[in-house]
């Protein structure tokens, strides 16, 4: 996934978690980069015409960009739940924060033909826990892949 | 790819020579499958000659994988665990579920290339040490990746003649 996808989807899930534009600190405390990279990456998005950033109160996804963010976040699933399901990875968040960058949409497309994923992805993203929520964070008993894909 | 990747550990390496497995094991499935299961009249002698091909370039591609994983320090992964998912996937998928075995053999060969290509340029950014020999790394990878290349430029050309 490269850079401005994975950028477009933080900003996504921050005006998920705000209910309303994403705020340029925020997105840089979550891209774990300075808010001047931030601000450069949110210029850029919006010469692309995914993004539209209004001085004091954040940066918000267009159409497009919306579009684009779901696309990139079910990959993220795609790369999570493969990690978790497939390779029994505990850590499948922070590993699939790691491999990110380097598995595109087309990758992803592959893996999740050996995964069994819920219809309604990306909606089961839960941005607090940064995970599908059918997927084990805490320590409770995850859903079997027949009740997930049901 | 985002611009930078670095891959930085043994174990960051290993688990991305593991998903190069597992896009292996899937290729060698999906190509098995195809084989056996449609009908005689829609596989003709050069289809059969590229699925065969295929099937035994990503079980060689996979166990040189392996081999590079076992030299690795990390904890043992389950291939035959990998496997039989893998399989057990496909063996439920129906022939009709194979929508043109060119066109999902050509994505199948670029979606290879591009892994390989994007994991080598990840490596070749980085400057962590592996337990391995990074030129001999890159050099396996490479090679691999040259082939998934070929893969690629063979069913094109079988998919120009036939247009």
């Amino acid at each position: 996934m490269n850079t401005a996808d994975q950028y477009v989807k933080a900003i996504y899930l921050l005006q998920e978690m705000e209910n309303g534009p994403a705020a340029t600190g925020a997105l840089a405390d979550m891209m774990e980069v300075s808010p001047a990279s931030a601000n450069e990456m949110i210029g850029k998005l919006e010469s692309r015409g995914l993004a539209e950033h209004e001085k004091y109160k954040g940066v918000t996804l267009t159409d497009d960009g919306i579009v684009r963010a779901r696309d990139a976040l079910q990959t993220y699933c795609i790369i999570e739940r493969f990690l978790s399901n497939v390779l029994d990875v505990e850590e499948f968040r922070a590993e699939a924060r790691e491999l990110e960058p380097v598995i595109d949409g087309m990758i992803a497309e592959r893996l999740d033909t050996i995964i069994d994923r819920n219809s309604e992805c990306p909606d089961c993203f839960d941005p607090e826990t940064d995970a599908c929520e059918y997927l084990d964070v805490c320590g409770a008993e995850p859903e079997t892949e027949t009740e997930a894909a049901d | 790819m985002s611009v930078g990747y670095q891959v930085s550990s043994d174990h960051q390496l290993a688990r991305l020579l593991q998903i190069g497995i597992v896009l292996e094991e899937v290729v060698e499935a999906r190509a098995y499958h195809h084989h056996e299961e449609l009908d005689e009249d829609a596989l003709d002698e050069e289809i059969r000659a590229l699925l065969s091909h295929a099937a035994e370039e990503s079980a060689d591609h996979r166990e040189r994988l392996e081999a590079v994983i076992d030299r690795l320090e990390v904890d043992s992964v389950p291939f035959e665990e990998i496997e039989a998912l893998v399989e057990a996937q496909y063996g439920q998928t129906k022939p009709e579920d194979f929508d043109g075995v060119l066109y999902d053999q050509l994505c199948n060969e670029e979606t290879a290339y591009k892994f390989y290509d994007d994991v080598i340029e990840a490596i070749e950014a980085s400057d962590a040490q592996f337990s391995i020999d990074r030129e001999e790394l890159v050099a396996t990878l490479s090679a691999i990746r040259d082939e998934e290349a070929e893969g690629v430029e063979e069913v094109t050309r079988i998919m120009e003649e036939r247009e």
